[in-house]
């Protein structure tokens, strides 16, 4: 069966114009060596913080940008020679887009849309409302969409996604900015849509470890523009059954550097995260033994433990595993850089 | 969810048999004409900023000939003038920054990313603002004539039809290349909006004819095909408007329809150009928010 998705040392570089015009281009890696496949009926994540390169791949892959190296199949057609083929079998949603026209109905930007793509009108209407109320705009469909919050008018996006039924469908962090039951809604939604019918595939993006933990059949760990790991969510954890895993609640650090627990013997990794109270370490080690090293260097830095909690692994872990820091930290060094 | 039996139906495959070739792109140029001709009137504004503000600059051009004692038919051609006027600044800040503004919103992407022809959208885009335009454009002209007690003596309909038509379409392919210019030169397109918009109005001769010009001055100005669409329709409603054409009607229809041809045909051609563009250098398409 041919593959919904596939990627082939798949590149891509920005050139970005320095302050003045007279400079000379830099250059922005996005995308480097980037291998994937991704079965039909395969719900596929891809997870990594913001800048990891998340939206360029889907950006490829939707025929919106070109790679710079490599080559990208979406059904089996190739993405820069198949661009218009393709187009009439995939749809794309991203979070906290705000398409459409203000000045419309949700039902008229939503039919608006569907013309794009052919939908016979009666069919498209249909659709329309069947899936507003399915995630919970039904009494919506006569509101104009600038009237909308940003949560509802994600729901919007959300439906105009999957109104169309595509053959692929790229979800980029399509969670964002919904309340808790309404993702959740959409959530078990994605996940009955791809079950349905084995031709469908949905590759979906996101930052939340516990949606691509719950919704993914594989998980693609993105970060730099590299391809880190690519497997189900258990086998990623499984990469850390021999380690044991800690989080301990702490009084504040007391000027403390990470550094000084993350050299202790038998400590793999060491991630922290200020909390109310305190701080929030969480440790990677190599067996139990090593605990007691830590409980030791806390206390001799007048530091009072809290709260001590031996947990399993979860897909945060591995990315910390792989990157050496959390994908908060991350994105706090990206933004600082 | 709370019906099962929705969502069972919502999950199953539609295997729907999807428009395509033209009968999409004529889907598209309607769907994409629909926010411009029934959005756009729920704003109600524009009966104050598209017909009493333009009708205050007509009305002080018909006081000024009448205390000078200029020729009675002047009075019409200002009000016609007042007419077209709508379509120009529709197509100037309407059409041309359209793309521009699709991009800051996000839907140029999805326009792009969808299996229809980006000319469809655009050519929506003037349809839509073409007969939305239509109606201010009429409102003025009717209330003008009201005002000024304006009398018409139609030469030929056909005529009148088709040079109105061919104006529109030049004029609106105009706009369509506008649209991917502005695009590409981004931000700066506001600059060049507010400077063609004055310099417009005196060259395309809004409000006199631009016979009053130096040969060489009008052809020039003919470029912009309201300046020969005004003037054959000028030439075509008032008894003496023949007088004070520029050129010959059939002439004027000639130019009009060549105006058409390549306008169209550019703006084809810079479409095509400004998305083989997004997608090689993945800028254009990028919105601010």
């Amino acid at each position: 069966m041919e593959l919904a998705i596939k990627t082939e040392h798949l590149g891509r570089i920005y050139k970005l114009r320095g302050g003045k015009k007279k400079d000379t281009p830099k250059q922005l890696v996005a995308l480097e060596d980037v291998n994937l496949e991704v079965q039909p009926g395969e719900l596929f994540g891809l997870l990594g913080p913001n800048g990891a390169g998340k939206t360029t791949l889907i950006k490829i892959l939707t025929t919106l940008l070109a790679p710079s190296s490599g080559r990208a199949w979406v059904t089996g057609l190739d993405v820069t020679q198949a661009p218009h083929k393709i187009r009439e079998r995939i749809n794309m949603v991203s979070g906290g887009e705000s398409s459409g026209y203000g000045l419309l109905t949700v039902r008229e930007n939503l039919w608006m849309f569907s013309q794009f793509y052919g939908m016979p009108s009666r069919l498209a209407n249909q659709r329309i409302k069947e899936l507003l109320e399915m995630v919970g705009l039904g009494d919506r469909v006569h509101t104009k969409s600038s009237d909308l919050s940003t949560g509802l008018r994600q729901k919007m996006n959300i439906v105009r996604g999957f109104m169309t039924d595509p053959q692929v469908l790229f979800l980029d962090e399509p969670t964002l900015g919904l309340d808790v039951g309404a993702a959740r809604d959409v959530r078990r939604f994605i996940r009955r849509w791809v079950d349905e019918d084995e031709r469908r595939t949905l590759l979906l993006t996101t930052h939340y470890m516990v949606e691509a933990d719950e919704l993914c059949d594989r998980v693609a760990i993105i970060n730099q523009g590299r391809v880190l790991a690519c497997d189900t969510p258990s086998n990623l954890k499984r990469r850390l059954q021999r380690e044991a895993l800690f989080r301990i609640e702490v009084s504040p650090l007391n000027g403390a550097r990470l550094e000084t627990f993350a050299q202790l013997p038998g400590v793999k990794k060491t991630t922290c995260q200020s909390t109310e109270s305190g701080a929030e370490l969480n440790l990677i080690l190599e067996s139990d033994d090593a605990l007691s090293g830590v409980i030791a260097a806390l206390t001799s830095n007048d530091i009072h433990i809290m709260n001590l909690e031996k947990r399993a692994a979860s897909l945060e872990d591995v990315f910390v595993d792989l990157v050496g820091r959390s994908m908060q930290e991350v994105e706090g060094a990206e933004s600082t850089d | 969810m709370q019906n099962p039996q929705i969502e069972a139906r919502l999950l199953a495959p539609t295997n729907y048999r999807r428009s395509r070739g033209a009968w999409l792109f004529l889907k598209t140029v309607v769907a994409r004409a629909y926010p411009r001709i029934i959005g756009q009137q729920r704003e109600k504004s524009w009966v104050f900023f598209d017909i009493f503000l333009p009708m205050l600059a007509v009305s002080a051009y018909v006081f000024v000939y009448r205390a000078i004692g200029a020729p009675e038919e002047y009075v019409g051609f200002v009000v016609m003038g007042g007419a077209m006027t709508a379509f120009w600044m529709n197509v100037l800040w309407s059409m041309s920054s359209q793309l521009y503004w699709e991009k800051e919103q996000g839907n140029l992407a999805l326009y792009i990313m969808a299996p229809n022809s980006m000319m469809a959208i655009l050519l929506g885009m003037a349809l839509g603002g073409m007969v939305a335009t239509s109606l201010r454009a009429l409102a003025i002209t009717l209330l003008g004539s009201w005002l000024f007690h304006i009398s018409y003596q139609v030469a030929s309909f056909t005529q009148l039809f088709l040079v109105f038509l061919l104006a529109m379409v030049a004029l609106y392919g105009m706009g369509m290349l506008f649209a991917s210019l502005f695009l590409l030169l981004s931000r700066e397109a506001w600059h060049l909006s507010n400077l063609a918009q004055e310099p417009v109005y005196l060259f395309s001769g809004f409000y006199f004819p631009i016979k009053n010009f130096q040969f060489w001055v009008a052809a020039i100005a003919s470029v912009i095909p309201l300046t020969l669409g005004l003037d054959a329709m000028r030439q075509l409603v008032f008894p003496s408007g023949a007088a004070l054409g520029f050129l010959s009607v059939s002439t004027e229809i000639l130019i009009l329809a060549l105006l058409c041809v390549v306008f169209v045909a550019a703006a084809k051609f810079l479409l095509d150009y400004m998305e083989r563009l997004a997608i090689r250098e993945g800028r254009l398409t990028e919105s601010r928010r």
